[in-house]
């Protein structure tokens, strides 16, 4: 196929503030082609793809769009050239229908008849499913974003970017995405992927374009690459990409949560009877589209969230002490308890630490109300600062900078590292890699592994399905807010979860930590897993 | 057509952009301050031109002089002293400075505490209701610990009852105490009417205007004025403690963490509301020995006017010194200066009021606005490269 070029960006450079976020990158994107963009978090791949979107302006290169010099200035400028970006978060009026969504703004006069018509024929061309007449906030997060697709395409663009676009769904809405791409590339439409996952690049995409530290790498073809080799491109070094799974003998239950259910803040039931255990010596995964009440469920647990009625959530302390109930206790009252209980949550900056204070001060934040009365002590957070700076090699200028000067991977360490140093007996993660790249990921890997096998209970909410598989014992799936089932990590698959993760519930399996009885039933991919296990171990 | 339209559109580079700095280095951030003040201070020059065809410097001059006197220091019996002028803008930057220490607290927190000229006015009625009653009665010591006290209390009280609001029912706090300022406000009203001395003048008058019961005496005592020496003492220590109390202790760690995120707080076992209530109790009782020390160190009188509009300059003080106490005293100063001296050269040259009100506006505008270049890079388009602009 003749493969004509679509955009050339051509020595871009744009800096913030200290970072300079994209250097002299030049990079091509041409019509009927899939091209990956791919980097670690923070190599620059969306701010480069910003600025041919119009949302930030290039501070010196040059960017020709279909031969011609083009300045981007604002978003209706790239729209103007057919370039239209999908971006992570999506961009739409909740009480708007999707067709309203999708001619908001524009200022030609259709009737709603012929708007809905140009949207259908959109969609039947593409293979889109959706419906004019549906309210946003009626729609799952894989609907939203196929309506923002709809949308760039109903503006007229030809050049398109979709940013971390799979990110919130499931393999199996992907997958549906995936086809949907590779009809707009039989299109002779250029599409450009922003990602960080190595399974999608190879799969997806024709070409692929590597950024790191903001700099542009090269650009390989895909057929010739392999996931090694792309990391090695992508991280500049090569990397050992396995998680190490160490099997502990001798485990004790530490934790038992019973129909635990609790409301959000809109009054919506966010957990419904969830029931688990978790062991000494363990690491149980927990899955699922996000916003399914992960969040919910460890806020319960640590005692952020009340929960409701009826719920039991019992610890049983190491060393046969009398078993303790956490209903109704908050984080302060916990810790008085002598209980371990260590918590990284999602929002790091937002909850687990504060953002315009020191390391050292932040080292202080669950432990100020000890040692002398009325003043803080300074003495002890600072050696600790100190001593996790150095452990787990963040990078600050000194303990006393505000931890949100630091990159996203040094925040984490900061975070994680006081967690695990307060000795835990049971430790909480929520999404503990994300945004982090390669490198921090297996270190924060490892020290799971490292608490696991020092007898912590380890409660590990993850998003990337292949990293749930290697490195958990059990994995609980949670689908709005109720268990769909708890399955044994080495004998599951990607294609297991991925239906548990969409809701479709196996009963016949109850809390067992095996999936024996759930291999019978889905015996279609009984050969799929096996090929699985082969690729995981 | 389209490609028409699409040329003659992306053709240009945009006028100028904007792009964040990195951190910068102090002498580059205090040389554009200075430049910003010479900038406002031209451009004040040629207003004060085109309006009045005055030598501007003369008219500066007298600013200064209006705020500092002729000479800084005079000898009175036998040693130096700071001149009459002098100590009156040194009291008013006290008071002012004393406003804005006790908004540091909850401003630290995030709580946009409005209500400063209110809690001075309750703490000023306080005090002031102590002098009338306890004037005679009393020992001075015990006296001064009563109308200290009764100020503290009701300044705490009118910091409580928003703060109660905010932490039960999540209540928005600005316009909360803004409110209670015109209860304060009514409140003072109220007061001075039943307190009218002498009768029929609408006003209380200066209370103990001979025994000089419960003023705050002179520091030096060979002043023949008031020297507003316990002013400088009282709010100099409470600017420091209150430096230290917000640096150094458990609960100045409370607030700063409940400022940043109600989550954080929460997650760390602080009891958010506590926290809340706490402060705010702090944060109005200091307002309100505000109050006390413009009645009783000061006026001597109590009126709608103690407050001055105290409450609000005090928000632009802690602003501009981002809440930081120290750096309190010399913003304080700063407005405090061109306050009097504007308020000197609309009477010296028969300048209207809002001339002089001009100045101090511009000059305002351009250090409060300079901090924006501090921030940002401005890059203008030029031929080739982009060149830098405000450094």
């Amino acid at each position: 196929m003749e493969q004509s070029i679509a955009v050339q960006m051509q020595h871009i450079s744009k800096r913030f503030g200290a970072v300079q976020a994209n250097h002299q990158v030049t990079l091509e994107i041409k019509r009927g082609e899939i091209l990956s963009l791919l980097g670690e978090n923070g190599s620059g791949k969306t701010t480069l793809m910003n600025m041919l979107a119009g949302i930030y302006y290039p501070d010196s290169g040059e960017i020709y769009v279909n031969g011609q010099k083009a300045s981007i200035r604002s978003p209706k400028d790239a729209l103007a050239l057919g370039i239209g970006m999908i971006h992570q978060h999506y961009k739409l009026v909740d009480v708007f229908t999707a067709a309203e969504n999708i001619v908001l703004g524009l200022k030609e006069s259709l009737n709603k008849r012929q708007i809905i018509e140009k949207i259908q024929s959109i969609c039947e061309k593409y293979g889109f499913q959706i419906d004019p007449n549906q309210k946003v906030y009626n729609m799952s997060v894989s609907e939203k974003q196929t309506l923002e697709i709809v949308k760039v395409l109903y503006r007229g663009a030809d050049i398109l970017i979709l940013d971390e676009p799979t990110a919130v769904l499931t393999p199996q809405e992907a997958e549906r995405l995936f086809t949907v791409i590779r009809n707009m590339r039989d299109d002779r439409k250029a599409v450009v992927i922003i990602t960080h996952k190595l399974q999608e690049v190879l799969s997806v995409s024709d070409r692929v374009a590597i950024l790191r530290k903001g700099e542009y790498v090269g650009t390989v073809k895909t057929k010739e690459a392999t996931e090694l080799s792309l990391t090695e491109m992508m991280v500049g070094k090569k990397v050992a990409l396995d998680i190490t799974r160490t099997q502990v003998k001798q485990k004790q239950l530490r934790l038992q949560v019973e129909n635990l259910s609790c409301y959000n803040q809109e009054g919506i039931k966010a957990l419904d009877n969830v029931s688990f255990d978790i062991y000494s010596g363990e690491i149980l995964g927990v899955a699922g589209i996000s916003g399914c009440g992960q969040k919910e469920l460890l806020e319960t647990v640590a005692g952020l969230t009340p929960p409701a009625e009826g719920s039991t959530i019992t610890y049983y302390p190491p060393r046969e002490q009398p078993p303790k109930s956490l209903i109704g206790l908050s984080p302060k009252k916990i810790r008085q308890n002598g209980i371990a209980l260590s918590f990284v949550p999602e929002d790091r900056l937002g909850m687990g630490l504060v953002g315009s204070m020191g390391m050292s001060d932040n080292m202080m934040l669950k432990n100020y109300g000890q040692g002398r009365p009325f003043f803080t002590s300074s003495k002890a957070p600072k050696a600790l600062a100190e001593k996790i700076r150095d452990e787990l090699e963040v990078v600050t200028p000194g303990i006393s900078t505000p931890v949100r000067r630091l990159s996203g991977g040094n925040v984490q360490k900061v975070l994680v590292g006081r967690e695990i140093a307060a000795e835990p007996t049971v430790l909480m993660t929520a999404y503990a890699v994300r945004g982090l790249d390669i490198h921090t990921s297996y270190t924060i890997y490892h020290l799971l592994d490292e608490q696991k096998k020092k007898g912590v209970a380890v409660l590990y909410v993850g998003e990337d399905l292949d990293v749930l598989l290697a490195l958990c014992d059990r994995i609980m799936v949670l689908c709005a807010g109720q268990v769909t089932g708890i399955v044994d990590a080495k004998s599951t698959t990607k294609e297991e979860l991925g239906l548990l993760m969409t809701g479709q519930r196996n009963d016949t399996q109850e809390l067992s930590d095996t999936c024996e009885q759930d291999k019978g039933n889905h015996l279609q991919q009984q050969t799929q897993q096996d090929e699985q296990k082969g690729e995981v171990e | 057509m389209k490609k028409d339209k699409q040329k003659s559109v992306l053709a240009k580079e945009p006028l100028f952009r904007l792009s964040r700095r990195a951190q910068m280095v102090w002498y580059k951030a205090w040389l554009i301050r200075a430049v910003a003040l010479c900038i406002a201070l031209i451009l004040s020059a040629l207003l004060i031109y085109a309006i009045t065809k005055m030598n501007p410097f003369k008219v500066y001059g007298t600013m200064l002089k209006g705020a500092f006197g002729d000479s800084l220091f005079v000898k009175r019996a036998g040693h130096l002293s700071l001149n009459r002028t002098a100590w009156t803008t040194l009291r008013d930057v006290m008071t002012l400075l004393c406003i804005s220490v006790g908004l540091a607290p909850a401003f630290k927190m995030r709580f946009w505490n409005c209500g400063a000229e209110g809690q001075v006015l309750v703490g000023g009625i306080a005090t002031a209701g102590i002098m009338i009653y306890f004037g005679g009665t009393l020992p001075t010591p015990l006296l001064f610990a009563c109308m200290a006290g009764a100020s503290l209390l009701a300044g705490a009280v009118w910091g409580l009852i928003p703060a109660l609001f905010k932490a039960k029912w999540n209540t928005n706090e600005t316009l909360f105490t803004l409110m209670m300022n015109y209860i304060a406000i009514q409140l003072t009203s109220y007061f001075v009417a039943m307190w009218e001395n002498p009768y029929g003048s609408n006003t209380v008058g200066v209370i103990n205007r001979d025994t000089k019961i419960g003023w705050l005496p002179n520091f030096f005592s060979s002043g023949a004025n008031n020297d507003f020496m316990w002013n400088v003492i009282i709010v100099s220590a409470l600017t420091i403690a209150m430096f230290i109390y917000l640096k150094k202790s458990k609960q100045g760690y409370e607030i700063a963490v409940v400022g940043e995120s109600e989550n954080t707080a929460k997650y760390a076992g602080i009891n958010v509301k506590k926290v809340i209530i706490r402060t705010m109790l702090l944060s109005g009782a200091v307002c309100g020995l505000a109050g006390f020390i413009a009645v009783s160190g000061s006026s001597h009188t109590i009126s709608t006017a103690t407050a001055g509009g105290r409450g609000f300059t005090a928000i632009i003080v802690a602003w501009l010194s981002k809440f930081n106490t120290f750096v309190m005293a010399f913003a304080s100063l700063l407005i405090v200066f061109l306050e009097t001296g504007a308020n000197e050269i609309a009477s010296q040259y028969n300048f209207n009021t809002y001339a002089s009100k001009m100045v101090e506006g511009i000059i305002l505008f351009f250090i409060i606005g300079c901090e924006f270049f501090i921030q940002y890079k401005v890059h203008l388009r030029v031929k080739r490269d982009t060149k830098e602009v405000a450094d």
